[in-house]
């Protein structure tokens, strides 16, 4: 049986290659993946401690960010597409409207 | 449709007044013609509904109300913007906007060329609304906006030509005199409501009956000092006489016909009240009738066509008051009716002879008019002959009913001095007849030349009112006879006489002697002047010379205008310096000291304001743009610098969270 640290630390492992992957990567679609590293990391946490505490509320939990990352995912697409369209740029740094 | 028509009697006047006040104040964007139509159709208009209100009233005699809109209310008081329609207020009506239509005409062609002309036709016209509202109101609220209204008029019309110093004087003069009286009717409405708790004159005159005699007297004296303020009854009379300063047509209107008859109306209309409290009826009848003597004789000697014709009106007005006084009130409408058409007739003639002898007013500086202007010579011959008493015209029925009831119902001393007024009422008007219009001519060589018939358009009211002054005073003979014509029945509604119950009877010769007296008289006036003017001009001077005290006194008015100067006038003035020095040495400097230091003050306000308000505001700006400038930096528009700013949020609140755990479960 393996124990719940070890999923811990694989979970913690992967979000913080997805978080550091949001704030160094330039590419949008490459930022999204991250993103979805960082959200896969929370269901490997989710699912381990419902394992591990016997209830099946964090299995369901897993289940609804699972939808909700495909939302995103489909909304986090069709923006950078919009703005590809617009800017002709998959580059964050080149999205700087809101600056002052 | 009745009630509209009612209240649009008084609302056309009041859209002429609109339209030419609006022409006057814009710079008179139009002619004089058109004015002259606006000023006249209005008033025509008005006539037609009067005329139409009149047929309804024939129809049905019973009073009617008419409520225009609530005009105020507050506790228990509620009052109306109300017409009241009867019998009397149709009478009013006919006189007020029949007569006042013809003078209105007559005042196109007088006051042709003159400067303000539309404004001359909007006072008119207003005075033609507020007259309206005080006949047709159906509460004392009404009544006395409508009094005011025609006191303001009365004014306006009088100082018309503002530029000349009398005609400012004798306008103040009106105006002042008339507060006097308007004190007191306003002491009466205040009665009125403190006993009654309501304006309305049914509801009044409902209750009247349980009045008790003080208060009752005290109300009809109140009132009666506002009517002899209005119709310029002794001793407040002094203001009419100098009204003449205003033009004709305005003698005619205001100060013949209509306005000074107001105070008639009044007590007529009031006669429930009167008839509770015989002292205050012997008050009116006696002021009348004392005022009705005293007038014509010094309009005996007054030398001013229109001055003679003044003394004449107030002489007049006492006999309606005297009328009132012995309980004759359908009497005192009569004669008020005939009075309004040879009244208006004559001012209107007198106006045309002053037109003809280009502004002159001294009867003096006439003479032999009659064949140079002969309309005018026949309609003012018509004029002086209703007003003398000659038998069958106007003046002389209504004259001799008005003595006739004082006879009869005892009141031989009101009744002397009435007949002792007709006799000098005939001999003044035609001695102001011969010495106008027959001897030899006296008038300027210059102004022979220029002497000239009036135009049309004055002549032809005149003939409309000589003809109304001709027959006018038959409507009270027929079809009853004395006493009992269709007016008197029409009128019997409103005017239950006091006596109704049991009217004295006299013998059935009784009237008719005294029909045949006051002919008599009118007559003996009548020839004493012919024998004076026409047959031995140079009598008039020996007889002045003989009884040069009594011919002073008269020509002087008696000294009243003088003696009210010494006790009142000037006093009022003195004390009005005194008061004005104290404003100049007290009151001015104290407003200066006080100007002063409110300007200190300001000025301090001024500097706390610019350095320390502006001061402290302009730091709380200072203070935000620092911050903005430098918070702003932090938004880069990068996004990864806001994750970077998440994520650092992030570890710092997970770590605090997990030392408050640590912590917290270590405790």
């Amino acid at each position: 049986m393996v124990p719940i640290s070890a999923y811990v630390t694989v979970s913690a492992i992967l979000f913080v290659t997805g978080l550091v992957g949001v704030l160094i990567r330039r590419n949008f679609i490459i930022v999204l993946m991250s993103v979805e590293i960082m959200l896969n990391a929370a269901n490997i946490n989710l699912v381990a401690f419902a394992n591990h505490l016997d209830s099946l509320a964090g299995q369901v939990m897993a289940l609804f960010v699972i939808a909700i990352a495909a939302g995103e995912a489909a909304v986090g697409l069709a923006i950078i597409i919009v703005v590809f369209r617009g800017k002709i740029a998959t580059n964050v740094d080149q999205i700087n409207l809101l600056k002052w | 449709m009745y009630d509209l028509i009612v209240i649009l009697i008084p609302v056309f006047p009041l859209v002429g007044v609109l339209i030419n006040g609006l022409n006057v104040m814009l710079g008179h964007r139009y002619s004089d013609e058109k004015a002259a139509w606006i000023g006249c159709g209005s008033v025509f208009l008005s006539a037609c509904c009067a005329f139409w209100v009149l047929g309804e009233t024939l129809d049905n005699p019973a009073p009617r109300t008419v409520v225009a809109y609530r005009w105020f209310f507050g506790g228990d008081l509620t009052v109306n913007l109300g017409f009241l329609i009867d019998p009397l207020t149709c009478v009013m009506l006919l006189v007020v906007t029949g007569v006042g239509f013809l003078i209105h005409v007559y005042s196109v062609g007088y006051m042709h060329g003159e400067e303000g002309f539309t404004r001359f036709f909007a006072y008119m016209n207003l005075f033609m609304v507020s007259m309206l509202l005080l006949v047709m109101g159906n509460n004392y609220a009404v009544l006395f906006i409508g009094w005011e209204g025609v006191g303001l008029c009365s004014y306006l019309l009088i100082g018309y030509y503002y530029d000349r110093v009398s005609a400012a004087k004798a306008a103040t003069k009106a105006f002042v005199v008339n507060r006097i009286g308007d004190a007191g009717f306003l002491l009466a409405i205040f009665l009125i409501f403190a006993t009654f708790g309501t304006l309305d004159y049914t509801e009044v005159f409902a209750k009247a009956g349980q009045l008790d005699p003080a208060t009752a007297t005290a109300i009809a004296v109140c009132l009666l000092i506002g009517a002899i303020g209005k119709s310029a009854q002794l001793p407040l009379y002094t203001w009419l006489p100098d009204a003449m300063e205003g033009p004709t047509p305005v003698s005619a209107l205001i100060h013949a016909a209509t306005m000074v008859t107001a105070g008639v109306y009044m007590v007529v209309r009031n006669h429930a009240i009167y008839n509770l409290t015989p002292d205050a009826l012997m008050l009116v009848g006696v002021i009348g009738g004392v005022t009705a003597l005293f007038a014509a004789t010094i309009g005996l000697v007054q030398t001013d066509i229109k001055r003679v014709l003044a003394y004449s009106t107030v002489s007049q007005l006492g006999f309606m008051f005297l009328a009132c006084g012995v309980g004759a009130y359908a009497a005192a409408i009569f004669h008020l009716v005939t009075h309004a058409f040879f009244k208006a007739l004559l001012f209107l003639a007198a106006g045309s002879v002053i037109h003809a002898l280009s502004g002159e007013q001294d009867i003096r500086r006439m003479g032999g008019l009659w064949n140079k202007i002969p309309v005018t010579h026949w309609v003012f011959l018509t004029g002086t002959a209703a007003i003398a008493g000659v038998p069958f015209l106007s003046g002389w029925w209504s004259k001799d009913e008005i003595l006739g009831h004082a006879f009869t119902h005892g009141h031989y001393v009101l009744w002397t001095l009435g007949w002792a007024a007709a006799l000098c009422t005939a001999f003044y008007m035609s001695r102001l007849l011969y010495v106008t219009f027959y001897g030899e001519s006296r008038v300027d060589r210059k102004v022979t030349q220029h002497i000239h018939e009036s135009p049309k358009i004055m002549l032809a009211p005149l003939v409309v009112l000589a003809f109304l002054s001709v027959i006018g005073g038959l409507i009270g003979v027929i079809p009853g006879g004395l006493e009992n014509g269709w007016f008197h029945q029409f009128l019997a509604p409103v005017v239950a006489t006091r006596a109704a119950a049991g009217v004295p009877e006299g013998g059935h010769l009784e009237p008719y002697l005294l029909m045949l007296w006051t002919t008599v008289i009118a007559l003996a006036g009548w020839l004493t002047a012919h024998y004076f003017y026409m047959l031995k001009p140079d009598q008039p001077d020996l007889l002045m010379n003989k009884m040069k005290g009594v011919y002073t006194l008269l020509l002087n008015k008696y000294w009243v205008d003088e003696a009210y100067d010494m006790t009142v006038v000037e006093p009022g003035k003195a004390v009005g310096r005194a008061l004005d020095r104290v404003d100049q040495a007290g009151v001015d400097r104290a407003v200066v000291a006080v100007e002063r230091m409110t300007d200190l003050g300001a000025a301090g306000s001024t500097w706390f304001e610019k350095h320390v308000i502006y001061g402290s505001i302009n730091v709380t700006g200072y203070a935000n743009q620092l911050a903005a400038r430098m918070l702003r930096r932090l938004q880069t528009g990068l996004v990864h610098h806001y994750a970077a700013i998440l994520v650092a949020g992030l570890v710092v609140l997970v770590n605090l969270i997990v030392l408050f755990l640590w912590f917290g479960g270590a405790s």
